[in-house]
């Protein structure tokens, strides 16, 4: 594979042409969060229902780039119907996977079993303009958890 | 379909910019982003070169020949950019800065704090980059005037309908020569004309203009105008507030410092002659030297020579983009060529700017995408972001059809 097919594997065209759990919520226990990247104008909107720590629904809207768009319908997927602390260790996982906290170095080598279809995002690595791109959704939704436990 | 001469012409000149070289031999690169930055001939990183073998020394302070020489041509820079753009008394009226958003901020700061109060009015335009809007928009927050805009019609021109009503409020207009994004050229020497009926002084930008047209500020008529070198072939680091003597006169300091003062007392400070009083601190000296090669270099291909290739490339460029992508791509900005500069902003149609600019690059098609500093115009375009591409003096038909091509791809990869 040439690192572009790299990047738009399959998977990320296909969430990208038909993204999931598109929409809005409402409702008390819904925390939408607004997030943006300056560089490029993304924008995303996430909706998260969260009731007894748990992200029982979560929807998104907003406009994007292939990765962004395809890591925000990805990760709906990854984290609905999980607890807080579940959603916490798939971000983290993910980001190791990625490789955007600098002190874990080198992208890890992903267990697929546990990251799934996420896995899909890791050709990201060798477009570092681009890792912007795919943690855009991922940033807003832990922004997003945050107010549901300070509540 | 480009002149014989200017073609020929520009097929030489190429081998004159290093990177071409040294890039182009060991892969594909078809550098269609000048609007962002442009490359350097060989005379100008031979200019900065010899500065700091030969002659460096701080400017306007030691009294040893080194100095003298450093500041002979720092100044020499300034005289020639004052010439180049048919300033009245180039010695005078070229304010060094590091580039047009510090101009720009230099404008709103020195002229604007002297000129307005909370009733004022500050015209703009819908199209500026965000160097033309923030500046007075932070001026804004200080002062609380009014800012109103001018807007832009579905071909990117502007909408001068209520212009006079609008300047009858105003006291200070602030227009893009040239926008970035759509590329359209505004009628600046007619609205500076009408400005100045209902005594509003005009602040161009010229980021974009100065590049690729002869330019005559007397012409224009404008009061201010703010250059970036390094989209004109110059260094990075360095760019130039151009204003008639009597308004730098009027206009208060902005950054404070050595060079600026005539005398500092512990009570207080008396401000340079023009144009030091707002150069604080030492100056860009090898850039002012890279600087003056670059308008050499400009002046010897001539301007009326790069205006017109300009325009033939973006003639060819905007035929084979509607031939050969015809619905699938959206283009903006005025479809007539002899309204706009050789800059394209474009669309493919489901095919994020973003992703557009990442196939390409995998052709060695280098295009900016994203918003281009101009959030305010891509929200009126109704979109977040437009791929870009734009051309020089070094370009040619080659790198149009490599863009084409390489649009075809992306379109392929995303619709397949
Ligand atoms: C129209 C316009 N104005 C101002 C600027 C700012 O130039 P600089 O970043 O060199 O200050 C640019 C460059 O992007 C521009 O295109």
């Amino acid at each position: 594979m040439n690192d572009l097919d790299d990047l738009y594997r399959e998977i990320i065209l296909d969430h990208y042409k038909n993204p999931r759990n598109q929409g809005v919520l409402e409702g008390p226990t819904v925390h939408a969060q607004e997030g943006f990247n300056p560089l490029c104008g993304d924008e995303v909107t996430i909706y998260a229902q969260v009731e007894d720590d748990v992200v029982v629904d979560i929807k998104i809207t907003g406009q994007g780039c292939s990765i962004s768009r395809s890591s925000a319908s990805l990760m709906s997927q990854a984290v609905k119907g999980k607890s807080i602390d579940e959603v916490k260790a798939t971000v983290s996982r993910f980001k190791r996977m990625i490789a955007v906290e600098e002190s874990e170095g080198e992208p890890e080598e992903v267990d697929l079993r546990v990251i799934g279809e996420l896995a899909a995002l890791q050709g990201v690595v060798k477009f570092p303009v681009r890792i912007k791109c795919a943690t855009l959704p991922w940033n807003t939704l832990m922004i997003a958890l945050e107010d549901a436990q300070a509540r | 379909m480009a002149s014989v001469e200017v073609t020929d012409q520009i097929d030489k000149l190429r081998s004159d910019f290093p990177i071409f070289a040294d890039i182009r031999a060991s892969r594909p690169f078809y550098y269609l982003d000048s609007a962002a930055s442009s490359q350097h001939p060989a005379v100008v990183i031979d200019a900065m070169d010899r500065y700091y073998r030969h002659s460096h020394a701080n400017v306007h302070r030691g009294v040893y020949g080194l100095a003298e020489e450093a500041t002979g041509i720092y100044e020499n820079a300034r005289k020639h950019l004052g010439r180049f753009i048919g300033a009245n008394d180039p010695s005078h009226e070229i304010v060094f800065t590091k580039n047009a958003t510090e101009a720009l901020n230099l404008v709103a700061q020195g002229l604007g704090r002297v000129l307005l109060t909370s009733e004022s009015h500050v015209l703009l335009t819908e199209m500026e980059h965000h160097a033309n809007l923030v500046p007075w928009m932070i001026l804004q927050e200080q002062l609380g005037f009014t800012i109103e805009y001018l807007p832009f019609d579905a071909e990117g021109l502007l909408v001068l309908d209520d212009l006079d009503a609008m300047l009858e409020r105003a006291s200070i207009l602030g227009v893009t020569l040239m926008s970035n994004v759509l590329g359209t050229l505004n009628p600046v020497a007619m609205l500076s004309e009408r400005a100045h009926q209902h005594d509003v002084l005009v602040v161009a930008d010229g980021a974009q203009f100065v590049p690729h047209f002869a330019t005559d500020v007397s012409e224009l008529g404008v009061d201010c105008l703010a250059i970036t070198a390094h989209k004109m072939l110059a260094p990075t680091g360095i760019g130039a507030l151009w204003a008639r003597a009597e308004i730098l006169d009027r206009m208060q300091p902005f950054l404070g410092g050595g060079e600026m003062i005539s005398d500092v007392r512990l009570d207080g400070f008396t401000a340079n002659e023009i144009p030091h009083k707002f150069e604080a601190g030492t100056p860009p000296i090898a850039e002012a030297a890279g600087w003056d090669a670059a308008l050499g270099y400009l002046e010897k291909v001539g301007m009326a020579t790069i205006s017109a290739h300009d325009r033939s490339l973006t003639n060819y460029a905007m035929i084979q983009l509607q031939e050969r992508l015809d619905d699938r791509i959206t283009i903006f900005g005025p479809p007539d060529v002899t309204k706009r500069g050789g800059v394209i902003s474009f669309e493919l149609a489901d095919v994020h700017p973003h992703d557009v600019a990442q196939v390409l690059d995998q052709h060695g098609v280098c295009v900016r995408a994203g918003h281009h500093c101009a959030k305010p115009l891509m929200r009126q375009l109704g979109v977040g972001a437009t791929a870009r591409a734009s051309f020089y003096l070094y370009n040619d038909e080659q790198d149009v059809d490599a863009l084409v091509d390489a649009l075809l791809d992306a379109y392929r990869l995303f619709h397949d």
